[in-house]
């Protein structure tokens, strides 16, 4: 695994659009939201951006709009779409780009209205004619089939599954920008209204509005900005199927591949990791990707959450925000990740902070289980 | 090579097996290098390479790999099952289980195709068959 990534990158700028609901707003008016906060926390201006980031479900193009809708006359781009793993992709490609040369000041946003435009998963995804035909509720039947699988294989019950839930609502509790803050049982989440067996609705993420821009600039710059740096130490994706049929093993994700891989690049394994934020767009998702990417043994990840081990208090704080399940989920959630990672290693999160976090993980999922996205952040302590 | 098997089809891998439906038909790909079936339809052996990819009737039997129950309301039609299936021949497939109750799909059940010819278009389901 080459090493030479590691640490000459930092994001030294990660902000929201204003949190909650916003009617009247459009998904671009969002994104921009998030940009103007971003260049406020930074002291930069939209001319110094030179690289543009941008995935999206509203825009065919959208580093062709978002950049003229900005005003940016972007030297390099890129709106690589591997669903709401993109953003951490883009970490990747940006860290890439600022090391070659291709540009200074890299700008990765996302903006989404999903909430208040009516709620559905706004998607440009295109019809998949071997499972369309027998209608599956798309993306939910998907995780399912992986949530059966694992009941199957290890046991899994949906009682550990809800303990996911409980946990981000636990996380979500003291964070004052979350969504979803009222106590949430392991009953609750069991007596919900079932979508897709074994799945109900509190087993999904929200659907609200949203949005997030980062800032990555060379390392050599990271102590101009007035935030403490954050520097980028590994990433890696990998992806093995696009449509939940095709997928390998329904209870092994391509995390499995893409964690080592970033783990390589950043010299660390799981057990030097403060703080985990995992795309939690299904409370399967949680479990899979806490045993791929080695945070527990395989087959283990129910027990493993049921201990308490990812909620306040317990060993491995995952999701402190309260996650896509309740603190936001506007239709991709990989933004949302990088910047409570970067928040949690600025000492500066909105929520319940970790004493002391110096290395986060962060990782990305994508389609139906099918993009995997790792990346390893660190403070100025862990170059 | 010009010549190599598979060049010359005057309609792709998607239209051959749609048009295979029409007739009644559930076929497979299989790889006249390597052996592998494959399915969906491709134009290159996902597993060699190969263009040499030929059309054989699907044996049919499968098993199931992974269920859910997708609910909906009674106006609308009411809850359904959306299954995947492990084919003899190796590829999984997303499907249907007719002519079993939502409370009786069991992981592992034995299962035999049949082409549908349905409102939204013809596709392959799967009743109970015979255990082996």
């Amino acid at each position: 695994m080459s090493r030479s990534l590691r640490g000459k990158s930092a994001i030294v700028g990660a902000a929201l659009a204003t949190p909650g609901p916003r009617p009247g707003w459009s998904a671009q008016e969002i994104l921009a939201d998030a940009v103007g906060n971003v260049l406020d926390q930074t002291g930069l201006t939209l001319k110094d951006v030179d690289g543009l980031f941008v995935g999206s479900a509203f825009h065919y193009t959208p580093t062709l709009s978002m950049a003229e809708y900005l005003g940016l006359r972007p030297r390099f781009s890129d709106s690589n779409m591997v669903g709401g793993s993109s953003f951490v992709g883009h970490l990747l490609t940006a860290a890439m780009a600022l090391q070659s040369g291709q540009c200074d000041v890299a700008l990765i946003c996302y903006g989404s209205n999903q909430a208040t435009a009516g709620g559905r998963l706004h998607s440009m995804a295109e019809p998949q004619p071997y499972e369309a035909p027998y209608a599956p509720r798309y993306p939910v039947s998907s995780y399912a089939f992986a949530a059966q699988r694992h009941m199957h294989t290890y046991g899994t019950t949906r009682t550990q599954l809800a303990h996911v839930a409980t946990a981000a609502r636990a996380w979500a509790a003291s964070n004052p920008e979350a969504q979803e803050r009222c106590p949430l049982s392991i009953d609750d989440v069991l007596n919900a209204r079932m979508i897709s067996d074994p799945l109900s609705k509190l087993d999904c993420c929200l659907v609200t509005d949203g949005g997030g821009a980062v800032i990555m600039v060379r390392a050599d710059r990271a102590n101009d900005f007035p935030e403490p740096p954050v520097y980028l130490l590994g990433a890696a994706g990998a992806h093995w199927h696009r449509q939940i049929s095709a997928m390998p093993d329904l209870t092994v994700t391509a995390a499995s591949e893409s964690g080592p891989r970033a783990f390589a690049m950043a010299g660390f394994g799981p057990q030097d990791i403060d703080v985990v934020q995992l795309y939690d767009a299904f409370t399967i998702n949680t479990l899979l990707l806490l045993e791929d990417l080695g945070f527990c043994p395989k087959g283990e990840g129910g027990p493993f959450v049921a201990s308490g081990a990812i909620a306040p208090g317990g060993d491995l704080p995952v999701n402190t925000n309260g996650g896509g399940l309740s603190c936001c989920h506007p239709g991709m959630y990989g933004i949302f990740l990088i910047i409570e990672a970067v928040r949690q290693l600025r000492g500066a999160a909105p929520g319940q902070q970790i004493r002391g976090a110096e290395t986060a993980l962060v990782h990305g999922n994508g389609g139906v289980l099918s993009s995997q996205i790792t990346a390893i952040l660190g403070n100025e302590q862990t170059l | 090579m010009t010549d190599e098997p598979g060049r010359d089809k005057v309609s792709g891998p998607d239209e051959e097996f749609s048009t295979s439906l029409t007739e009644g038909k559930f076929r497979i790909q299989q790889c006249n290098s390597c052996s592998a079936h494959c399915f969906p339809p491709r134009t290159l052996c996902p597993v060699c390479s190969s263009r040499d990819l030929e059309w054989r009737d699907a044996s049919g039997i499968g098993w199931l790999h992974a269920f859910t129950i997708v609910r909906r309301s009674i106006e609308k039609g009411g809850d359904y099952n959306v299954v995947l299936v492990d084919l003899k021949e190796g590829p999984r497939m997303m499907s249907r289980v007719d002519g079993v109750a939502l409370e009786d799909l069991k992981i592992g059940m034995a299962l035999q195709a049949h082409v549908a010819q349905e409102a939204d278009g013809d596709k392959v389901i799967f009743r109970p068959g015979e255990s082996e």
